[in-house]
């Protein structure tokens, strides 16, 4: 295809991706590079309602702002943001090596600084429910293949009934419904003969819900991609392993997941990202005490009740894109490997 | 897919049955939250959100002292007539059938010339559409706000639409991609030999077999657009809300309790056209994947 | 879309609100930007009224309202020429100079107000309250009665009280308050901060000074309640621990006057929990005489970058929409300062605050940041994963970072 014809059918969607996500892209990685001038301090008398008048240091806002007039991205600070205490700390972190006499220690060291304790968590999730979600998929696909075709529709659309719920209210609900009386919590104690536990309690159970959460909300994914992927799979190619003798088991191995390779790629692509994204069950379910992740700390930055820290949520959100980076790039080599093969 | 199997492929009973048991138990798990969600939002908030006992949510003590029933139609009320969530549902409407058919248009025409370009950029442009959907959305959407006020765009439909396809886009065009190598190079390759441009060969040999590809990706779009919260949470006024917000809204505050049993209603009501949608189009939807990203 | 959305809201407006006021206005445009909770809706519903031929009242009322306010106030003309606003939401305004002086305003159009209602910066007044709220405490005096014990005024009578409902075996759990991590759990800290009279930061700086003897006293009260606490008690958050009190599973909490109503509401609390519930003021802390609890205010200001002609119209209409008849007709919506306003039982708890000296949330620029850290660093020292002195230093630290960046520190 031509040049031309290619970016006259490419324009519309590289221009929308230009201006709403480059361009930001950009200005945020440029924002992450500058903090905030030295504010211009001034004594003040400030009077609130029952509280009376107080004497109070605050910012004059005059002098401040004609210095914002002179350099408006602010002060540059190279990557100071990226190294310090709430990011990378990577001054806490070498003192931390340094002093820390056991691997143990080190260990509960980094988890007690706000960016480690955040990935840690990101990355846990993201290597388990990515794998975790796709085999239940999987299985579910394979099981809704066996059902009668008259109870597929049905079938198929309960499964994904998961993924379909608003997840702001759909976790929320979970929430209730796990907490110490509540019903699925009530079944756990039982379960467990256990009266006194709670799942909301400590740092592991936390994290086991949030697991089995996050497996749960996107198995329907995979199962849907791996289900349409099973109605592909060559008929021949099966009767020819059945004919060899190849026992059930072999022709799921040989012959069915070879041949959704491709799917199985993109969607280990598309979790992995989504995955290391996670924020919403944390919000949901109340939970940044025992797990906190990189797109909950952005959320955060943004999401204050006083000034929102643009520059501090821009550093997070670029380590973000890097970490994901590291994560798809072995994935995009084989993709680049399969279009140099010219397969197409 | 309705062909009959060859004796030869017949499954053993067991297995059979060890399938629908395997499938029974996922259903269960899948579908009973939203069960549970369906049965409180009959009650009141006292009963669905008990931190007594959890029997309450189903028999409904408050609920029969404070209405009369075991069974109430309060929240349900509160939303759509006192709150007139209505008006969010018109605006999720739009905004939903705008964003789906956009996307669709730019996304199609996008991943069509990606799946035909030999050239070494196209791949380029694949990846920085992957790099693109890694950004954390509301990143991006704060540093929407301040040139959005300034040009006085904030807080209308079309500015929350264009977002949407703009954010929509790489997984768009990924889909589309992946859909159009399905489709043999010689159907629109024979009908450019025949003296079409592009642009014609495109309409006459492309799009009448595309559908089941744009239908799998359009309710991906529409799940997104739909249900999504960080730009129109942001960037809409309170006239222009669509249904997401405005569940959030009745969430309530720090200081304030908000109106729980609405946002339960809210939630049941807003999956209902979903359940509907995913039932019409789910045969497509299978069809369209399975033409799609299996030949990725 | 414009168009058809706002001829859609007028029309309704017209068939649902048919009360119009002369509020003396002779034009402009009043565009409200507003939290969303009763009491605003009311406000914003009678400032509506003022609507007419000449004059438009809009409002926004959502909760993503202090994230907007900035960036819409900034555009000239702004969004909104009325930002309602709390303690804290006021600050970055103030610090983007986004808001105008009201004195000329209020001399013109405010004799209705009560001096304690003006908020003052260097003399100018840059904002007008209308109501208050803040945390007090909650008990119920059937479960003391039983358990032999007084109303506790201080946390270490609390403590004590828990105590011995616990030993009695009345409940498991006596205490509950909104230690959810994040914005709650950084909330009590301030609260008990607060109470026991110290400062937050040096005098003259941005720099910290809670690594101190209150400090200190603090979190180890706080630990200590943890005790009597729901085992999930870092992730109940305000709504969490109300519920919990109506249904009778706790029965001594710290939680906000805007909360209070429900607590004494038989349609909403369990009957016997509603008719012994009693309100008092926040408690003492270390033998201080301090309620330990913020006093906060919701007020409105006006932007910076409008006409004029809008900033008095938009003045105007707020003075009606907070005149005192909105205070008479809705009595139990909030604790107003409008005057004229009989406080109803749900407000004991805040009037009590006030009352006995407790102190109002501090408006500096740095505050909002400390308080994003506690909620961040405190978590692990009420779990009991760190100690005091790992809690301070953590916080200290992060603090440090975060106003260094935003250029409060160097």
């Amino acid at each position: 295809m031509p040049h031309s014809s290619f970016f006259r059918f490419m324009a519309p969607s590289l221009i929308a991706m230009l201006l709403f996500i480059a361009l930001p892209t950009v200005s945020i990685f440029v924002q992450s590079l500058y903090v905030e001038h030295p504010q211009v301090l001034i004594e003040t008398e400030t009077c609130q309602p029952l509280g009376g008048c107080v004497k109070e240091t605050t910012v004059d806002v005059a002098a401040t702002a004609k210095l914002r007039s002179e350099a408006p991205l602010g002060q540059f600070n190279g990557l100071g943001t990226y190294v310090d205490r709430n990011h990378l700390a990577i001054n806490s972190v070498g003192l931390l090596w340094s002093r820390s006499g056991s691997l143990g220690e080190f260990v509960s060291g980094m988890m007690n600084l706000r960016f480690y304790r955040a990935l840690a968590f990101t990355l846990f999730y993201c290597f388990l429910v990515t794998p975790l979600a796709m085999a239940l998929g999987f299985g579910i696909a394979l099981a809704v293949n066996v059902v009668p075709r008259l109870m597929k529709g049905p079938v198929i659309f309960f499964s994904l009934v998961p993924m379909l719920i608003t997840p702001l209210v759909g976790a929320l609900i979970l929430f209730w419904m796990l907490n110490s009386d509540g019903i699925l919590g009530v079944a756990l104690q039982v379960l467990f003969n256990d009266p006194g536990l709670s799942t909301q309690s400590s740092a592991p159970l936390t994290w086991i819900m949030l697991i089995v959460y996050g497996t749960w909300t996107n198995a329907p994914f995979s199962f849907i991609v791996f289900y349409a992927g099973l109605q592909a799979v060559s008929r021949d190619t099966l009767e020819a392993a059945m004919i060899d003798g190849a026992s059930r088991w072999e022709r799921v191995r040989y012959v069915v997941l070879p041949s959704l390779k491709p799917l199985v790629l993109f969607v280990l692509l598309v979790q992995l990202m989504d995955n290391f994204r996670v924020f919403e069950p944390i919000i949901s379910f109340n939970a940044s005490a025992n797990a906190t992740s990189l797109a909950f700390d952005i959320y955060a930055s943004l999401n204050t009740q006083t000034s929102q820290l643009f520059g501090s949520a821009a550093a997070t959100s670029v380590i973000t894109i890097a970490f994901i980076a590291v994560l798809i790039v072995p994935i995009l080599a084989r993709v680049a490997r399969e279009l140099q093969a010219g397969r197409v | 897919m309705s062909m009959p199997l060859p004796a030869v492929l017949r499954r053993p009973a067991w297995l059979t049955t060890l399938a629908m048991g395997f499938v029974i138990l996922w259903l269960i798990i899948a579908a009973f939250p939203f069960a549970w969600t369906v049965w409180g939002s009959f009650k009141v908030q006292t009963d669905f959100f008990s931190r007594d006992s959890w029997w309450n949510a189903i028999t409904g003590p408050m609920t029969t002292r404070t209405t009369g029933g075991p069974f109430t139609t309060d929240g349900y009320y509160g939303a759509w007539v006192t709150t007139e969530f209505w008006r969010a549902a018109l605006n999720t409407l739009i905004v939903t059938v705008c964003v789906t058919s956009i996307s669709l248009s730019f996304g199609t025409l996008g991943g069509y010339a990606l799946a035909r370009s030999t050239h070494r950029y196209r791949f380029w442009i694949l990846v920085a559409a992957l790099f693109f959907r890694a950004m954390p959305e509301v990143t991006l959407v704060s540093g929407y706000l301040f040139p959005f006020f300034a040009l006085n765009i904030w807080g209308h439909l079309p500015t929350a639409i264009i977002v949407l396809v703009a954010l929509n886009q790489p997984f768009t065009l990924w889909m589309m991609y992946s859909f159009f190598q399905g489709i043999p190079r010689d159907l629109d390759e024979s009908a450019l030999v025949d003296g079409c441009n592009r642009f014609q060969a495109f309409r006459l040999a492309i799009m009448p077999v595309m559908w089941p590809g744009v239908i799998t990706t359009g309710l991906f779009s529409f799940l997104l657009a739909y249900n999504d919260f960080t730009v129109t949470g942001l960037v809409l006024s309170k006239d222009n809300q669509t249904m997401v917000p405005k569940i959030a809204s009745y969430l309530g505050t720090i200081q304030d309790e908000g109106a729980i049993m609405f946002a339960v209603a809210a939630v049941v009501s807003i999956t209902i056209p979903i359940f509907l949608l995913v039932m019409f189009f789910q045969r497509y939807l299978v069809s369209g994947l399975t033409a799609g990203a299996v030949k990725g | 879309m414009r168009n058809f959305s706002f001829g859609l809201v007028s029309a309704l407006a017209l068939t649902a609100t048919p009360v119009f006021a002369d509020c003396g206005i002779a034009s402009g445009s009043v565009r409200i930007l507003s939290n969303d909770f009763a009491a605003l809706r009311i406000v914003n519903e009678t400032a509506a009224e003022c609507a007419s031929g000449t004059v438009t009242v809009t409002s926004n009322n959502t909760t993503e309202h202090k994230n907007i306010q900035v960036a819409a106030l900034t555009a000239n003309p702004a969004e909104y020429t009325v930002a309602m606003v709390a303690n804290n939401s006021i600050v970055p305004l103030l610090g983007g100079d986004l808001i105008r002086p009201l004195d000329d305003l209020v001399a013109k159009y405010g004799q209705q107000l009560q001096p304690n209602q003006l908020i003052k910066i260097d003399g100018k007044i840059m904002g007008i309250a209308f109501m208050a709220n803040g945390q007090h405490l909650v008990m119920r005096k059937d479960l003391l009665e039983a358990a032999g014990v007084a109303a506790p005024t201080s946390w270490e009578e609390v403590l004590t009280a828990a105590a011995a409902i616990k030993e009695k075996g009345l409940l498991d759990y006596p205490i509950a308050a909104p230690y959810a991590a994040g914005w709650d759990l950084a909330a009590e800290f301030v609260n008990m901060y607060l109470g026991t009279g110290a400062d937050f930061f040096e005098p003259g700086s941005a720099k910290l000074a809670i690594d101190n003897e209150q400090g200190r006293l603090v979190l180890k009260t706080m630990r200590e309640m943890t005790a009597f606490m729901p085992p999930d008690y870092v992730t109940q958050d305000t709504d969490a621990t109300a519920q919990l009190y109506r249904d009778g599973q706790v029965g001594i909490m710290q939680n906000w006057g805007s909360l209070a109503a429900t607590l004494i509401d038989p349609t909403k609390a369990k009957p016997e929990v509603a008719a012994a519930t009693v309100f008092a003021a926040a408690p003492t802390v270390g033998g201080g005489t301090i309620p330990s609890a913020a006093l906060w205010w919701d007020g409105f200001t006006i932007a910076k970058n409008i006409s004029d002609e809008d900033a008095e119209a938009s003045f105007q209409a707020m003075m009606h929409a907070i005149a005192p008849e909105t205070a008479a007709k809705h009595p139990d919506a909030a604790v107003w300062l409008i005057s004229g306003y009989t406080p109803g039982p749900a407000a004991v708890g805040v009037i009590a605050n006030a009352n006995s000296g407790a102190r109002a949330y501090p408006m500096v620029p740095w505050m909002g940041l400390l308080h994003e850290t506690l909620g961040n660093e405190l978590a692990d020292y009420v779990k009991g994963a760190e100690d005091a002195e790992r809690a301070l230093a953590d916080i200290t630290a992060a603090y440090n970072a975060a106003a260094t960046q935003a250029g409060y520190l160097n």
